[in-house]
């Protein structure tokens, strides 16, 4: 089995780099932009039966940092 | 004074840590590599170096802080023994759990590598004691992910309880209300961004690093 994890910063903390992208599809000529905020995106190829608490376990200890990033997983 | 300085593949100032430790405390310090299981008995200070450990994969010291050795860390810390987190060392740190906060992208996306300007917020540390509270120091900042990060309730909190050591009286990395530094609530845990350890020979062009080290041996003897 998979699962997909999204590692996104939290609404309020300030993405810099998300800012720095905005700017730059600007300058691209890309009009309409009003916003960018970047993340990542892990994908784990896992033993088939892994629960579901397992993998959140994995975000929290390991793969988000909840201090300032929130997670989601999508099991396939 | 007996001292470790833990190396992680990728620690880049164990070997300055550890000259400035030899020269202030007259005493120099074993290096732990990053996979032992334990600590040399009876050790006072664990110095936590700066560097690119694991090439700041995932997040700055996001791997380091859960090496095997980090668990004897967290463990010794809350015995109350002396860690100090230099740089890439405070990453690990606040990823470790040991202190608040996170260390994000320096807010303009810039690698800073400058001597700066930092104010004393508190002198009254193990780590700051031979400072003058509201001092104003020149140490060197060497970072991309200096941008230190915590909710409105903790850095309230933080500068409540004057766990806020040491602030940038400049510009340097849009850190929240200008935080170099921290000290955890026990006291005995420092994290800052700042390299004291490049400034303690004058040839460095300046001494203000040294006082931090004084005063560690002051404290630990």
């Amino acid at each position: 089995m998979k699962a997909r994890v999204y590692v996104t910063l939290k609404p309020g903390v300030l993405d810099p780099q998300g800012r720095a992208i905005q700017h730059a599809l600007e300058n691209l000529g890309f009009g309409g932009v009003e916003g960018v905020r970047q993340g990542k995106f892990i994908e784990l190829e896992l033993a088939d039966g892994t629960p579901r608490e397992s993998i959140d376990e994995m975000c929290r200890k390991l793969l988000a940092n909840t201090v300032i990033e929130n997670f989601k997983v999508e099991v396939a | 004074m007996k001292s470790a300085v833990i190396v992680f593949p990728g620690s880049n100032c164990d070997r300055d840590l550890a000259v400035a430790i030899r020269d202030i405390t007259g005493t120099a310090p074993t290096m732990v590599w990053h996979r032992e299981t334990s600590l040399p008995e009876g050790v006072d200070l664990i110095a936590l170096p700066g560097g690119f450990s694991y090439g700041d994969y995932l997040r700055s010291g996001a791997m380091s802080a859960r090496s095997p050795v980090m668990a004897e860390v967290i463990a010794a810390a809350t015995r109350g023994v002396a860690v100090l987190g230099v740089c890439n060392g405070f990453q690990v740190l606040t990823e470790a759990g040991l202190l608040p906060g996170a260390l994000m992208r320096n807010a303009g996306l810039d690698f800073v590598c400058r001597d700066v300007q930092l104010t004393v917020a508190n002198s009254q540390t193990m780590f700051s004691s031979r400072y003058d509270a509201g001092a104003t120091i020149t140490i060197p900042v060497a970072h991309h992910d200096g941008n230190y990060f915590a909710d409105a309730e903790t850095l309230d909190r933080l500068e409540g309880e004057g766990r806020v050591v040491f602030r940038y009286a400049e510009q340097v990395n849009g850190s929240a209300r200008d935080i170099a530094g921290v000290v955890n609530a026990q006291g005995n845990v420092l994290g800052l961004m700042p390299h004291p350890e490049r400034l303690i020979e004058a040839e460095q062009g300046g001494t203000d690093g040294r006082r931090m080290f004084e005063a560690l041996l002051a404290a630990l003897g």
